[in-house]
């Protein structure tokens, strides 16, 4: 069984910083946003670690908490040895818990978090999770001031990071279950076309979701999957009603939902923070849906073994939200 | 479904790129750097009174400094990913990717970073052309004495 269902695990508050292009986006309600991708720090590493730096400060502030009221922090990003989540947690002095699934840390911080509170004594964890456009370029395409080629496939890593405080004591946003995905890998070795290898992988984690806690996709409002861009979610539907006679109506793509399309990103957005951004600063504060179905996706790339021509695997991980009133 | 049917889906359903409209972009914007080049040798030749052969060579120069400087301005990235192979295929090509590494790796050191990786893009382009320029020069000797 991969599907947990949960008793009383408890969304209770978020905070979100943004980059300058998606400042201009289609998010509303961000709570903080960068006017330059430095930040004004020295690289743009320095800048994504103060980003999740002040996500974490401002969450604790807005909610009246001390580092002592965290019993655990939990966060990734993309960067190699999740560099950037290690070196702002060093500044809290709280038990860490580092995680990486590409762009599926969100939901997995989620997820863990959320097991965490359900069978033990743990009375509040702290997740974060963020990702820097330049961050991302340098270490996984090319040199930033490189200006190559890139296909319609191609997708664009967001700005931001966002912050959340999970515990047990009752708020708006419930976290009612959730399913850890299994890596697939489908043979596709396109590190331009992502989308196309987390489509299969978000699919499979839907239909063991559905299946396993015996769910009609009409149960939920929304779902919403990660980031597999334009290109990537039609992939996703038409995979969908070929392998698993799946056809859904009430399904929105968050790489899809960031930015607009004069912004020329490509295929849409992507990164871990894609997916909450639009979430949280888009979706929730609609107040249009209750229950939402939240798949992270997470391309396993690694520049290395692309080059040693293998294929990309890839990971999803669901996570149902309830919004009350 | 399988890994073959998979690969045939996503091949269906990912958008094709315009080749037509890349190759006449490229081909265009190749062309223009061309022709404004030939003039800049003609300027050269009949201004300053030097070979033609010395003329491509301040021409080369020329071209370098300009794809360094404007890289290093910050707005080249931008033409570059626009007009695509017409600015790849000159010097220009080669002058903005190592300018790229050396932006991207100046605050991690002279040795370490920008020295390091220098050539990170552009190694490839040294390698192969000195092993072919060395083939052909064995082949031309062979032939030719």
């Amino acid at each position: 069984m991969a599907s947990i269902k949960y008793k009383n695990v408890y969304l209770n508050d978020y905070y979100t910083v943004v980059g300058p292009l998606e400042k201009n986006s289609r998010l509303k309600s961000y709570d903080i946003s960068l006017d330059d991708y430095y930040y004004k720090e020295n690289t743009f590493e320095l800048a994504e670690i103060k980003m999740q730096k002040v996500v974490i400060d401002n969450i604790l502030f807005k909610n009246s908490l001390k580092t002592k009221d965290i019993d655990l922090l939990i966060g990734g990003d993309l960067t190699n040895q999740i560099s950037v989540t290690n070196y702002s947690a060093k500044n809290f002095n709280l038990p860490f818990l580092g995680l990486y699934a590409a762009c599926a840390t969100f939901p997995e911080s989620l997820i863990v978090a959320a097991n965490f509170l359900n069978n033990m004594s743990y009375k509040r964890i702290l997740t974060v999770t963020s990702s820097h456009n330049l961050t991302a370029e340098k270490q996984f395409r090319y040199p930033i001031e490189y200006g190559s080629p890139k296909p319609h496939t191609a997708t664009f890593t967001a700005t931001g990071s966002v912050a959340t405080i999970l515990s047990k004591i009752p708020s708006h946003i419930k976290i009612e279950s959730s399913t850890i995905g299994s890596p697939i890998d489908m043979g596709i070795s396109d590190a331009n076309n992502l989308g196309a290898v987390m489509a299969p992988a978000a699919a499979q984690t839907l239909f063991t979701h559905l299946n396993e806690l015996k769910r009609d996709a009409d149960y939920y409002d929304l779902i919403l999957t990660g980031d597999l861009g334009c290109v990537g979610s039609e992939i996703f539907k038409e995979y969908l009603k070929i392998n698993y006679n799946l056809k859904l109506k009430k399904y929105l793509d968050a790489g899809c939902e960031l930015f607009l399309k004069s912004q020329g990103t490509y295929a849409g957005g992507s990164g871990p923070v894609c997916l909450p951004l639009v979430l949280f600063d888009r979706l929730i504060c609609l107040g249009k849906y209750k229950k939402i179905l939240i798949i992270g996706t997470g391309a396993l790339h690694s520049a290395t073994l692309v080059n040693q021509k293998k294929s990309i695997p890839a990971i999803a991980h669901a996570v149902s939200l309830e919004v009350l009133d | 479904m399988n890994i073959e049917e998979y690969k045939k889906l996503v091949k269906n359903m990912s958008p094709q790129e315009n080749r037509l409209k890349n190759i006449l972009v490229a081909f265009f914007v190749g062309g223009l750097i061309g022709f404004l080049g030939q003039f800049f040798i003609y300027f050269l030749t009949e201004s300053f009174g030097i070979s033609i052969v010395e003329a491509s060579r301040w021409l080369c120069l020329l071209l370098i400094l300009i794809g360094t400087i404007f890289t290093a301005l910050g707005f080249f990235d931008t033409w570059f990913s626009k007009l695509k192979c017409g600015l790849i295929i000159p010097t220009t090509g080669f002058a903005h990717s190592v300018a790229s590494c050396a932006l991207d790796f100046k605050k991690e050191g002279l040795i370490t970073g920008l020295g390091a990786n220098f050539f990170r893009l552009a190694g490839s382009v040294i390698l192969y052309g000195i092993i072919s320029a060395f083939f052909l020069c064995v082949i031309r000797v062979m032939l030719i004495g």
